[in-house]
Order: structure tokens, then C-alpha cells, then sequence
């Protein structure tokens, strides 16, 4: 399970809590936007050897039926990833604007 | 195609949506051991990096229960999160705390040092980027020789950081603590083994990882973790535990890789002369002598 994006509300001065308690894993913006250049992983040549999960920084990478899948709302486009697959299953490609 | 390591932690994500530049060593230490100690896990932060990404009304990036306190107050939050919880029946959960190295060996030394002293049963986590970073780099007490930070500039005398990096890991130790270790973020196995370990003892625990950050070490995004791998590979920084007494090393480089390759890859090394790399060189030779001499391989 990850934490995921909710409604932003807008935030009156009353909603913001008076005591200095929220809830937890509460995501209204996502990083995407950060990005010039974004992983893109080769399903073909991916063996799911799980190097790119345990290393993004951001934990985006998830593994579904064996292969290395990213959530690109969250990807920074660090390449960490791409450093770290020995088999380079992972191409950082250029973010169409 | 099993990967032990991912096996033995969490698939869930407690760090998620963080506001850390691309690339940010420390993220990936805190998001890392938070895998290992799942959903009952109290984190306390104090000013710093890892708390100034996750905290940013309404947007709360630990999906655990977490806490920011003071700069120096850390351990002593720990302290009390821990005992808290106990007095109100809850058995099952962890306290850590994740601190900067400014936070750990500079202002917060003394809580630390109080909490070890009382023997807390909490776990306290240094991800060492060795500067100030959230407020700009500035120098701490765990920056190494030569660095150049904005208290410590490099000039034509005076060629960046004076004072040799202070060794948090053997001060933790002098306190007989329970357990402590080093780690690297550019190991993830070996830095989840030891949270896990810590976490199956009682006492205090201080585990200090080396956690690049490409902002203030002026190293692309994509090097973060490979550039912690050659902190260890050069000799620079050792993969080590404290435990009933005894001083463990965990990994012994065949042979050095060279100190020039790894602090020239630095935006923050880039202006040092020969004389200054043979220093660094020299005081790396003076405690792998230590090391060899009074840790059990
Ligand atoms: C008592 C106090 N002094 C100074 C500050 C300002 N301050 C906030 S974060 C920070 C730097 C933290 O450095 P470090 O502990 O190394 O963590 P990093 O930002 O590098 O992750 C400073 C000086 C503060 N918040 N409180
Ligand atoms: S590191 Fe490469 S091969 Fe391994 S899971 Fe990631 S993309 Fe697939
Ligand atoms: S580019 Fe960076 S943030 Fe994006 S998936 Fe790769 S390691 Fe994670
Ligand atoms: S300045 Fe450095 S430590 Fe702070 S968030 Fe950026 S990369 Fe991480
Ligand atoms: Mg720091």
C-alpha cells in the first residue's frame, strides 16, 4: 500500500488543526512536474530483480507479474534507476513538454 | 527472480510524495528503514532535510505516525514517544528517530548522549550528509576535511574545512551502548540487516548512515548511491557494528580504490591540491591502522 492523492481542500483557517496533529500519508500535490528526463523501463528485457525497487529514493517502483512498474506521479527523474539495473532495462528518455 | 533483501521488508511504502531533491541520499535511508519497521513505527524528526520534505501541511508524506521536535531534541522525544506509549499498555511498536548529522553530532549530542546513558529502548538513526543542507550547507561537526561549505569556503589559504570529520559511531560506543553500527545508503542490504537487527534489541540503538546529497555535494542525482558505494570502496567511510563490547568490521576493501577519483567527482572537493588529497589519504591510512588493529573482521 502506498499513500495516495486526496481532494485538496481549501484550507480555512479554521480547518487547519488548532493542535499540531494530521492525518498521516495525506498527498494532495504530486512530483511529476519535476522531471526534464523520465524513466522508461523495457518490460522485455526486465528480469524483476527488484534493484530498482529497493533503491529509488522516492519508492515509486513497484513490481506487477515479475517486471518493474513506476508510478509517474511521483518519479522525480533522478536516473538512480537506471544506474542501478545491471541489465539496463531502464532508458531515461528526454520529458515531452 | 527473488531478491532476498526486498523480501525481508514491507512492500508497502511509509515515505511517499516527500519534497527531497531528485536523487536525496537521506530520503532513501529514512524510506528504507521504515520498510524494515512497518506501520507500528513512531519516527521523530528534527529540523532538518527529511523533516522539511515530509512535513508540508496538508501534504504529510509518513503514512506512519510521526513527529517533528526540536533541533537538539531528538533523543529526548524519543525518550518520552517511548515511555509514553508504554505507560498507555502499547506493546508493539517501534520509536525512531532520524536526524542530520548537524542534528546528531553537533546540537544534539547531549540528549543522544542522555538517552543512551538511561539506556532508552529506542532506535536513533544518523543519515549523515555531512553539512547543514536544509538551511543552505553549512559546516557541521561530520563534515570531512577539505569540504567546502558556505562556512567553509575554499580559497587561495585556506582550501575548504579544516577539521577532520568527528567519529560519531566510536563516541556512541563509549557509552557501552547496546548496539551501534555504520552504514551506507549504496548498501541497502547491509544497512537493512542492521535496522532489523536493531530493532530485535532492547536498549538503545544508534545506527549512522552515510547518506549523499547531490544539492550540497555537487554530484548529479542519478550518482547518490553509487558515490556511496565508493565512499566505502576508497576507505573513506567502513561498514562496522558495536555489540556486547566488541567492535565488528563488516567489509574490508581488497584494495582501496583511489581517494582522488572519489573526492574529485565533488563540486565540494573540486578545488583541492595534491598536498591536501595525500592528507586525506594519510589520515585514512592512520585509522584503517585502527581499525585493523582493534576490530574483529
Ligand atoms: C535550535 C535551532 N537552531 C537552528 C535551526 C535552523 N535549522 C533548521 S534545519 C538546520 C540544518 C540541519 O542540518 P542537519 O541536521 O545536518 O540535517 P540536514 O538538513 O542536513 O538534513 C538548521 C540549522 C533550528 N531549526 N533550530
Ligand atoms: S533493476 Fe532492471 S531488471 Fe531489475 S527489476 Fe529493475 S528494471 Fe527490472
Ligand atoms: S528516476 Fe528516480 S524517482 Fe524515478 S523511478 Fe527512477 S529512481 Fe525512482
Ligand atoms: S538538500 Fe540534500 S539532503 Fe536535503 S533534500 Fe536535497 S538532496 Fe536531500
Ligand atoms: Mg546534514
Amino acid at each position: 500500500m502506498r499513500p495516495y492523492i486526496r481532494e485538496k481542500k481549501n484550507f480555512t483557517f479554521d480547518d487547519v488543526p488548532e493542535n499540531t496533529s494530521f492525518e498521516a500519508g495525506y498527498l494532495t500535490t504530486v512530483n511529476s512536474g519535476w522531471r526534464s528526463i523520465r524513466p522508461v523501463i523495457n518490460s522485455g528485457k526486465c528480469v524483476g530483480c527488484e534493484q530498482c525497487y529497493l533503491y529509488c529514493p522516492d519508492g515509486v517502483i513497484s513490481i506487477d507479474n515479475g517486471k518493474a512498474v513506476i508510478d509517474y506521479d511521483f518519479c522525480k527523474g533522478c536516473g538512480i534507476c537506471a544506474k542501478i539495473c545491471k541489465i539496463g532495462a531502464i532508458e531515461m528518455e528526454a520529458e515531452r513538454k | 527472480m527473488a531478491n532476498k533483501t526486498a523480501e525481508s521488508i514491507s512492500r508497502d511504502e511509509f515515505f511517499y510524495g516527500h519534497k527531497a531533491c531528485a536523487g536525496c541520499g537521506g530520503s532513501l535511508a529514512v524510506r528504507a528503514a521504515l520498510k524494515v519497521l512497518g506501520p507500528n513505527v513512531v519516527s521523530v524528526l528534527p529540523a532538518g532535510c527529511m523533516s522539511a520534505v515530509g512535513f508540508n501541511f496538508p501534504q504529510l508524506c509518513f503514512s506512519n505516525n510521526s513527529i517533528i521536535s526540536t533541533f537538539a531534541g531528538t533523543a529526548s522525544m524519543l525518550t518520552g514517544v517511548e515511555a509514553g506509549l508504554r505507560a498507555r499498555g502499547y506493546k508493539d511498536f517501534t520509536a525512531v528517530g532520524f536526524a542530520g548529522d548537524g542534528g546528531t553530532a553537533d546540537i544534539g549530542i547531549q540528549a543522544l548522549s542522555g538517552a543512551i546513558d538511561r539506556n532508552d529502548n529506542i532506535i536513533y538513526i544518523c543519515y549523515d550528509n555531512e553539512a547543514y543542507m536544509n538551511t543552505g550547507i553549512q559546516k557541521s561537526g561530520l563534515t570531512p576535511f577539505g569540504a567546502k561549505t558556505t562556512t567553509t569556503p575554499a580559497g587561495k589559504n585556506i582550501h575548504g574545512n579544516i577539521r577532520p570529520k568527528k567519529n560519531m559511531f566510536e563516541i556512541a560506543a563509549a557509552h557501552d551502548i547496546p548496539y551501534a553500527a555504520t552504514a551506507s545508503i549504496g548498501n541497502l542490504p547491509d544497512f537493512i540487516k542492521k535496522v532489523q537487527k536493531a530493532s530485535q534489541i532492547q536498549g538503545t540503538k544508534y545506527i549512522h548512515v552515510i547518506a549523499p546529497c547531490p544539492t550540497g555535494w555537487g554530484v548529479a542525482p542519478d550518482e547518490t548511491v553509487a558515490i556511496a558505494k565508493e565512499v566505502v570502496e576508497s576507505g573513506l567511510w567502513y561498514l562496522a557494528e558495536y555489540e556486547n563490547g566488541n567492535f565488528k568490521l563488516n567489509y574490508k576493501p581488497k584494495e582501496f580504490s583511489s581517494v582522488e577519483a572519489y573526492l574529485k567527482k565533488q563540486g565540494r572537493f573540486k578545488h583541492l591540491a595534491d598536498e591536501d588529497i595525500k592528507l586525506i589519504e594519510a589520515s585514512r591510512d592512520k585509522k584503517w591502522e585502527y581499525i585493523n588493529k582493534n576490530f574483529e573482521l
